[in-house]
């Protein structure tokens, strides 16, 4: 386990060198930055809107008190979105799509000699690979976050509107209530975080990689499953540390 | 020149590499010879320092590029070009921006320039008008030939070739052969060819090495490769009838 952290800090050490051309390296941040952030805005739309929808349904159903003003609906719904579902469900759906991705991109450029060929060349190929990818997953999935609390808020509108547990205008009011900017803070960091741990492990199985396309596809499986296990606990951590 | 004295390369207990010297001259075909698993690639990725050898130097005009860390390098990786046994195209770029790759992050040229070097090494290579082609989209021989234009590119000094007729039809491997050769004396590239295709070895082999479990086992030409006494050797390059009947008739 040492040895793997060992190997993954010096590789992310080689990741951050200098460049060899500005240029070069900035276009392929945007070719990243696109691939990550309008390449991923589907499925976070899809995902944000059905449970911000299903999670005002369960708060509203649990809310059976009378003496519970209904509005606490939509107070409840907006802190769970903005704390936990946006950024933690986002970031494991992103770790399956994007780190997916890298894992095996990068695993295939091994196998198929594409990183040696860089490497002869001269060219740092940890930099050249792996630091667009941790830029464009640091600088977009908080964006993604971003359009996940909202269209998770909207979600949570509509299943009110159609739904009838609690009024559209009692779910607006609970949104406004006891606002607390922090909690945008703490969601923007967790993003943050989720997009370096994404783009990180899965880079770092991907580019360790040896063997042939058996080995490309168990390294994708590892760079998702340990990128999912280091999301949730750095959910924990960063949850602990600013709450 | 290309100079490697004592090289020894292990895995683990794997002991692949057994002290190889040898020079490697400007100008000739320098081919690397041997059975599977003697040796050959992982010497020809310890010259290009894609493998550290366990032990040994390599010298790049008298400079040590084994004690060279990798900024130190890119000076003479700049004069490197290689061909990979599958080429190693980058799957997400066409032919032309896959030469112009190292033009890009080496050189200060403009595009318009950098899109006449791809030209003309496209067209040196046979390949005119295939420009906007992706990897996918190319036959294996042409995939070569693009590694080939690629390797040219940065107008190298050294050009490194692995098993470059594998999986190419005998056709097709004679015109790679050729182009390796032509390119060799018209830019005066020290080039050193790994492979056990026979045809290469008798038509581009100015200076054959043959490794044999991890050892420099012979070093000759291809004019000096049918007369030898080496058993080891023999039963390597002679191993079919064909080949035994075509050294009757030498």
């Amino acid at each position: 386990m040492f040895y793997s952290l060992g190997k993954y800090m010096l590789l992310l050490r080689l990741s951050f060198k200098r460049p060899e051309k500005f240029s070069v390296y900035w276009a392929e941040v945007m070719r990243e930055m696109v691939s990550v952030g309008i390449g991923s805005l589907g499925i976070i739309s899809i995902i944000s809107l059905f449970i911000g929808a299903a999670t005002t349904i369960q708060v509203a159903f649990q809310l059976s008190s009378p003496l519970v003003p209904l509005s606490t609906a939509g107070k409840i719904a907006r802190d769970s979105t903005i704390l936990e579902f946006s950024p933690t469900i986002s970031a494991l759906v992103l770790a399956g799509r994007v780190g997916s991705s890298i894992a095996s991109q990068i695993g295939t450029m091994r196998v198929t000699e594409q990183i040696d060929a860089l490497e002869i060349m001269g060219v740092n190929a940890p930099g050249y690979l792996i630091a667009p990818k941790i830029i464009a997953c640091v600088t977009m999935v908080p964006m993604l976050v971003i359009v996940s609390i909202v269209l998770g808020m909207t979600g949570g509108w509509i299943a009110c509107l159609f739904g009838g547990e609690v009024t559209p205008a009692d779910y607006i009011m609970g949104l406004r209530d006891g606002f607390m900017p922090l909690t945008i803070q703490v969601a923007l960091v967790k993003a943050c975080a989720f997009g370096f741990i994404i783009a990180s492990i899965c880079a770092y199985q991907g580019f360790y990689t040896s063997g042939g396309a058996l080995e490309v596809g168990q390294s994708a499986t590892r760079g998702v499953v340990f990128s999912c296990v280091m999301i949730l606990f750095a959910d924990l951590v960063i949850t602990r540390l600013m709450l | 020149m290309i100079e490697i004295k004592d090289i020894y390369k292990t895995f683990g207990d794997n002991d692949v590499l057994k002290g190889i010297s040898a020079t490697f001259k400007t100008g000739k075909n320098n081919l690397i010879i041997g059975g599977s698993g003697s040796g050959k690639t992982t010497l020809l990725k310890c010259i290009v320092g894609l493998h550290e050898p366990t032990k040994g130097d390599v010298f790049f005009e008298e400079e040590n590029f084994t004690d060279m860390d990798f900024t130190q390098r890119v000076p003479i990786r700049t004069q490197i070009g290689m061909l990979f046994q599958n080429s190693a195209l980058f799957d997400s770029m066409s032919v032309e921006e896959n030469i112009m790759f190292p033009l890009n992050l080496f050189t200060n040229q403009s595009h318009a320039e950098k899109l006449d070097r791809a030209n003309f090494c496209l067209e040196r290579v046979n390949l005119k008008d295939k420009n906007k082609l992706y990897p996918a989209e190319l036959s294996g021989g042409m995939k070569k030939r693009v590694g080939i234009a690629r390797a040219l590119s940065m107008q190298p000094k050294y050009l490194f070739v692995d098993e470059p007729n594998s999986g190419l039809d005998p056709k097709t491997s004679i015109v790679i052969d050729d182009l390796i050769n032509d390119l060799t004396a018209e830019y005066n590239m020290t080039t050193i060819i790994v492979t056990h295709d026979m045809n290469s070895v008798m038509g581009i082999g100015d200076h054959i090495i043959f490794l044999h479990q991890g050892q420099k086992w012979w070093e000759g030409s291809n004019k000096e490769i049918a007369h030898t006494d080496n058993k080891e050797l023999n039963e390597f390059v002679f191993a079919s009838k064909f080949m035994q009947a075509a050294k009757e008739k030498l």
